[in-house]
């Protein structure tokens, strides 16, 4: 019992690393008033890129560095279109959506003939779990072993860092100016441009962050969890990272509790999959599975608490008049 | 915005027609980059979706599905409401028309069955609509997030549905049974034959048909009914329809189950129609692609008509590439359609004022012009 | 023009100001000097140009030309930052505060120092204690912006412009969300910056605030600069006489008024906004058959919410309005389309937000709130025909150019566009008719045509109430007005009392004296 607990919460961690950077993504995007349903395109993309680029350069750090810049790009783009041309947010988000979907298939089939994957990846070309010092040595040690050596250690360097980057977020935000005025361009940005700020500059610094933290999630995807990348393989975790976003009500902290809670829900549903419960009988994968989707419905419907995103979100800035 | 100098047609059919342009330039470009000359793939996509009876065909029944989303999304737009969630509503949609076609094809007759999964897909699919509707009109919360979170729950339903419910006894695949041919709405090829025509077998079908009575009376409802008025009002100033005793919440609770039921019925197409049975992934992202054929059908049924044919083509032309060029296949086509979406919608408002421009200028050399020649 | 005042350091001058936004000139050729360390007061009517005067001269706008002065020195104020950077503060109308930012936060926004905010943080929490001590700017610096009185917020803002070292303070109508002790308060605050060296200038249309903080006025009026004094030698009827100008005197033709049985009363009505202020307060009014009630005073002091409570598009929070036999209170509220069929008209005070839809044709913006009737719709479909012949007629009927009922809303001048909006609300032949700022925006030929056909209304015995910015219009069309303030109302007047001198007093609160005893006498039966 213990062992499988601490195996679902292993589970859970490698779930929710890529959960945790794309959420915090949004949470960058978001709180500068910049809605962002790209989150899974980006993703995508990036995971691509890191993959492809891994695979040609035999250089995992090349593939990080690759996912991150091509996330990027596409968040300059959304910020072309949502801040330069005042485009639909929504509108931009599924057209790069769709466009990532497109291109990471049609490159793939140009460059590798592989009806869109990548080539499988060795483990010179992946970020590769780390195993802590000492793990080994106490992995027979009652209760504490298994929980060091499984859960604690043998993870790779991304799902660590996924974790760490939650208070340098936290940070951030909370803490430094840039996050000040983030903040506030989300909530009333005629209150920063009227204190010298430029507004679309400070978008535009915040769809940057939004890239860079989308590239390592989907570099995660392709180059730590997976060997490689296949077609739409962020299956939706955009969309997730999106709930858990809402469901941590755009705080850091909290978000990170909603990517763990959704990671969780997923390792248990690998787990009870066909498992008979007593009293219960057994469970069909899929009301677990859409428990993040139905909690975030409910939660935004004031069901459950209520989730108030930043008060200017999804509006263009424009001086008024 | 000096809107007053320019025609109105140049923001109906020019500016269009030119976000169009710049996305297939796009477009091109990244042909290029895949070894493909674009010439060359414009000429198979058009030959392979026009060029022959059977591409014609791929293609209608392509553009049904379109038709029949593209609707969906205009609808809801014209009362200022995104429904990104017809991918869900055609989904559950569908699950109403085989159950209807599963539970009375042995029974009745075809033209008893038929309005009757009309009636069930139109039902399911606004039932799927109604409940974001709800909570966007009573509870506040944002109708795109629920409409996207509504497509993964739909998802996952017709999963559980598919694999523990409808699958055939015995069967491991999630596919229920194929429907009796008293249930399956005819091919067009068929059609044709009750005329004395002969076309080519296609899956394009009787839903066709549908899809453009369903543009007639969507364009009715917009433009023709005090329904529609008060939906276009809602769209273009909430604060002028409130102002005209328009009741906003039940509106909005109107317009999506009317958006939801033309989404639903897009699974006459694919499961009445084509697939014959019920199974996992039909809709396939033609409820987005709707999205695309609403922003360049300008939300008017007959652009959407247009630009469903359109994507049609793209569609069926797209499945022909990959037979001649191997570095394509069809997602090529979803890069196309997610320009079409950058250009014709997020960055709609980019060519605006160098059109108007271009077209002050035009005007400003045209009357330099007359001058002259009126003072010679 | 010279401004009467002595050499002394001039903290702030304007040379030849001009702003243009698309057709409207909103500043054109304005002059101004404000000496060092005093209070200057700038005064006008709503729409004179006064906030973007303001809104250039913190480089929020760019003017089209004209130069800015500063201390002596020509300035090119291209953004807010360059102006603050000369000493250039301004607490804008609405407040520019981030709501769930506590006031610390607000503050240091955009003057922080450093990119990490705890230091910034403590030098501001000691400055600004420096700042509360020394002008009275007492606020609780860690409470967040929302849980402040807007009193305490409009503190926030002073102290976020003495915080970013502002000599020069700019306030856009800072008492208007502020009860008699506030702006008291505010005024020692004024006091105490003036003797600090600050130099303030107060936008204001109010009279009293000009006489009783400012030590110079300034008079805008349609965009220009119409008059410089200095305070101690001006009095309110030469500011006010100034403030509306010698206009053409609007003539109307018309009788006596006849008016008979009550069409609409209400009594007691308040209503509280979603932010919590009392936007109406105890409103008790009646409209006869006959007559035309004028409800005067500075905008945003009720005006609007009544007739928006009369036209059913919000709900009173107490009190009732009665038409006829119904009776409208916060548990029976009324919808815009129940007050429609009740009998009341409503000609909105904004014609582009609420009158009609710029997008549609001119069509059917002429069927607006009357979409549901049955003379445009058949059983299912709408008539096309009917509704394009109805338009038709009602553009003859009421000079609407260009007589295309196909034409979109947008592309008709404010004149034709209130036309067709006054001519669709007349045409349905309602009991009473709610009239809001009729003649905004409209040409001279137009607002004759508007003014004349409302006397016609009363004469044909319908109940009318007038919302007007324009005191001429009020008084050239009504035959009582009520005077608000704040809310609440402050008195009514009849048309043979009233002039624009007793009318601007009341307008700010104040009884005027030759009023106070016939007043009481002919209000009392009034109940108000």
């Amino acid at each position: 019992m213990y062992e499988s607990i601490i195996l679902i919460l292993d589970a859970t961690l490698r779930v929710a690393a890529p959960l945790i950077l794309a959420a915090l993504a949004g949470l960058f995007s978001e709180r500068s008033g910049i809605v962002n349903i790209a989150l899974e395109g980006k993703i995508l993309a990036s995971a691509f890129a890191a993959a492809a680029t891994a695979s040609i350069t035999g250089s995992v750090t090349l593939g990080l560095l690759a996912a991150m810049a091509t996330s990027v790009l596409l968040a300059m783009l959304h910020g072309f279109a949502c801040i330069t041309h005042r485009g639909d947010q929504i509108v931009s988000g599924v057209a790069i959506n769709m466009l990532a979907a497109g291109l990471t298939v049609t490159l793939g089939r140009y460059w590798f003939g592989l009806g869109g994957q990548t080539p499988p990846l060795s483990q010179g070309e992946r970020f590769t779990s780390i195993t802590l010092p000492g793990a080994d040595a106490i992995a027979d040690v009652p209760v504490i072993g298994l929980l060091y050596s499984e859960l604690i250690s043998g993870h790779n360097i991304l799902v660590y860092l996924s974790l760490l980057i939650v208070p340098v977020c936290w940070w951030i935000i909370f803490k430094t100016r840039f996050g000040l005025r983030l903040r506030a361009a989300g909530e009333n940005p005629h209150a920063v441009d009227t204190a010298g700020i430029s507004v679309a500059w400070l978008r535009y610094r915040a769809l940057i962050c939004a890239g860079i933290l989308t590239g390592i999630a989907g570099a995660y995807l392709s180059t730590a969890h997976s060997a490689g990348f296949v077609p739409n393989m962020s299956a939706g975790k955009g969309y997730i990272a999106l709930a858990a976003l809402i469901f941590g009500k755009w705080k850091p902290v909290p978000v990170l509790w909603g990517c763990l809670l959704f990671g969780f829900l997923d390792a248990m549903a690998i787990r009870l999959q066909g498992a008979e419960l007593p009293f219960i009988g057994e469970i069909p994968v899929q009301a677990i599975e859409i428990l993040p989707y139905v909690l975030t419905v409910l939660l935004l419907a004031g069901f459950i608490g209520r989730a108030v995103g930043p008060k200017s979100i999804g509006v263009p800035y424009v001086k008024s008049r | 915005m000096n809107d007053s100098k320019i025609p109105a047609w140049v923001n109906i059919i020019v500016l269009p027609l030119i976000n169009i342009l710049f996305a297939f330039a796009f477009s091109a470009i990244i042909f290029i980059a895949v070894d493909v000359n674009p010439i060359e793939a414009a000429q198979t996509m058009i030959s392979g979706a026009l060029g022959y009876q059977e591409g014609i065909g791929y293609t209608f029944y392509y553009a049904t599905n379109f038709i029949f989303t593209g609707l969906a999304v205009a609808v809801a737009f014209s009362a200022g409401l995104f429904n990104i969630g017809g991918e869900g509503q055609a989904y559950i949609g569908g699950l109403g028309v085989g159950l209807v076609c599963l539970g009375l094809d042995h029974t009745l007759p075809f033209w008893a069955i038929l309005p009757i999964t009309m009636f069930a897909s139109m039902a399911f699919g606004a039932l799927w609509a109604f409940i974001p509707a709800y909570l966007q009109a009573y509870r506040g919360s944002h109708i795109v997030i629920t409409t996207i979170m509504f497509n993964f729950i739909a998802s996952s339903l017709m999963v559980y549905l598919m694999v523990n419910v409808l699958n055939q006894e015995g069967q491991m695949a999630p596919v229920s049974r194929v429907f009796e041919s008293s249930a399956v709405l005819p091919g067009f090829h068929e059609i044709v034959g009750w005329f004395g025509f002969s076309f080519s077998e296609s899956p394009m079908n009787l839903s066709f048909l549908i899809a453009l009575v369903c543009c007639v009376l969507v364009w009715l409802l917009l433009w023709r009914t005090r329904w529609g008025y008060a939906i276009r009002a809602m769209g273009a100033s909430p604060s002028a329809a409130e102002y005209g005793g328009i009741n906003r919440k039940r509106l909005i609770i109107i317009v999506m189950l009317i958006s939801g039921a033309l989404s639903g019925l897009l699974s006459l197409n694919e499961v009445q129609g084509y697939g014959q049975q019920l199974k996992l992934g039909f809709v396939a992202g033609y409820g987005f692609t709707g999205i695309a054929v609403c922003l360049i059908g300008r939300n008017h049924p007959f652009g959407i008509i247009l630009a469903s044919v359109l994507f049609g083509i793209l569609y069926q032309g797209g499945a022909e590439l990959s037979f001649d060029f191997p570095n394509i296949d069809r997602e090529m086509i979803q890069v196309v359609q997610a320009l079409v979406v950058l250009f014709s919608g997020a960055l709609s408002l980019m060519l605006v004022r160098p059109t108007e421009r271009l077209f002050v200028y035009l005007d400003a050399k045209k009357q330099s012009k007359n001058q002259l020649a009126a003072e010679a | 023009m010279s401004q009467p005042h002595n050499q002394q350091n001039i903290a702030l001058e304007l040379c030849g100001i001009d702003k243009k936004f698309g057709a409207v000139h909103a500043n054109c050729n304005i002059n101004l000097k404000v000496p060092a360390g005093t209070i200057h007061g700038i005064i006008g009517e709503n729409g004179a140009g006064k906030s973007t005067l303001m809104n250039i001269i913190y480089g929020f706008y760019i003017a089209d030309s004209g130069d800015i002065k500063i201390s002596g020195k020509v300035r090119k104020l291209t953004s807010s930052k360059e102006a603050i950077r000369y000493g250039i503060g301004m607490v804008h109308q609405h407040f520019m505060l981030v709501d769930n930012f506590s006031v610390l936060e607000n503050v240091i926004l955009g003057a922080e120092n450093g990119a990490l905010l705890k230091p910034s943080l403590k030098k501001a929490r000691t400055e600004l204690e420096r700042l509360a001590k020394e002008y009275r700017l007492d606020v609780p610096l860690d409470a967040l912006i929302e849980d402040l009185p807007v009193g305490l917020q409009q503190r926030v803002e002073i102290l976020k412009a003495l915080y970013r070292g502002a000599k020069i303070l700019i306030l856009d109508e800072p008492t208007g969300v502020l009860t008699p002790q506030e702006t008291d308060h505010l005024f020692k605050i004024f006091d105490a910056l003036r003797d600090k060296g600050v130099t303030i200038l107060l936008i204001t249309h109010k009279l009293r605030e000009i006489l009783a903080a400012t030590n110079n006025v300034s008079v805008m009026r349609q965009g220009e600069m119409v008059a410089h004094r200095i305070t101690a030698e001006t009095n309110k009827e030469e500011l006010a006489e100034l403030m509306v100008g010698r206009k053409v005197r609007l003539k109307v033709e018309k009788s006596v008024a006849a008016p008979e049985n009550e069409l609409l009363s209400t009594s007691k009505v308040t209503y509280t906004d979603e932010m919590g202020v009392d936007r109406l307060k105890d409103v008790s009014i009646s409209i006869k058959s006959g007559e035309i009630v004028g409800i005067a005073g500075v905008s945003g002091n009720g005006q609007s919410e009544l007739m928006s409570v009369l036209a059913g598009l919000i709900k009173p929070n107490s009190g009732q309005v009665n038409i006829g036999q119904t009776c409208i209170d916060s548990m029976h509220p009324s919808s815009a389309a129940q007050m429609r069929e009740l009998g009341v008209g409503h000609i909105p005070e904004d014609r582009l937000v609420m009158g009609l839809i710029k997008s549609f044709n001119a069509e059917e913006s002429a069927i607006l709130g009357y979409q549901n009737s049955p003379t445009y719709n058949g059983k299912l479909l709408n008539k096309p025909k009917v509704i394009n012949q109805e338009c038709a007629r009602l553009m003859e009927e009421w000079d609407v150019r260009p007589r295309d009922p196909k034409l979109r809303s947008s592309l008709f001048s404010g004149g034709n566009q209130q036309k067709l909006i006054i001519g669709r609300e007349v045409d349905k032949n309602p009991d009473v008719l709610l009239i809001g700022q009729p003649t905004r925006g409209v040409d001279i030929g137009a607002i004759e045509l508007i003014h004349k056909r409302i006397i016609e209304l009363r004469d044909q015995g319908k109940g009318i109430l007038l919302v007007s910015v324009e005191l001429d219009e009020i008084m050239a069309l009504s035959d009582r007005i009520i005077v608000m303030f704040d809310g609440h109302i402050v008195g009514e007047v009849s048309a043979e009392q009233a002039n624009e001198k007793i009318l601007g007093m009341m307008m700010a609160n104040i009884m005027p004296d030759e009023l106070l005893s016939t007043t009481q006498q002919t209000t009392s039966g009034e109940q108000i």
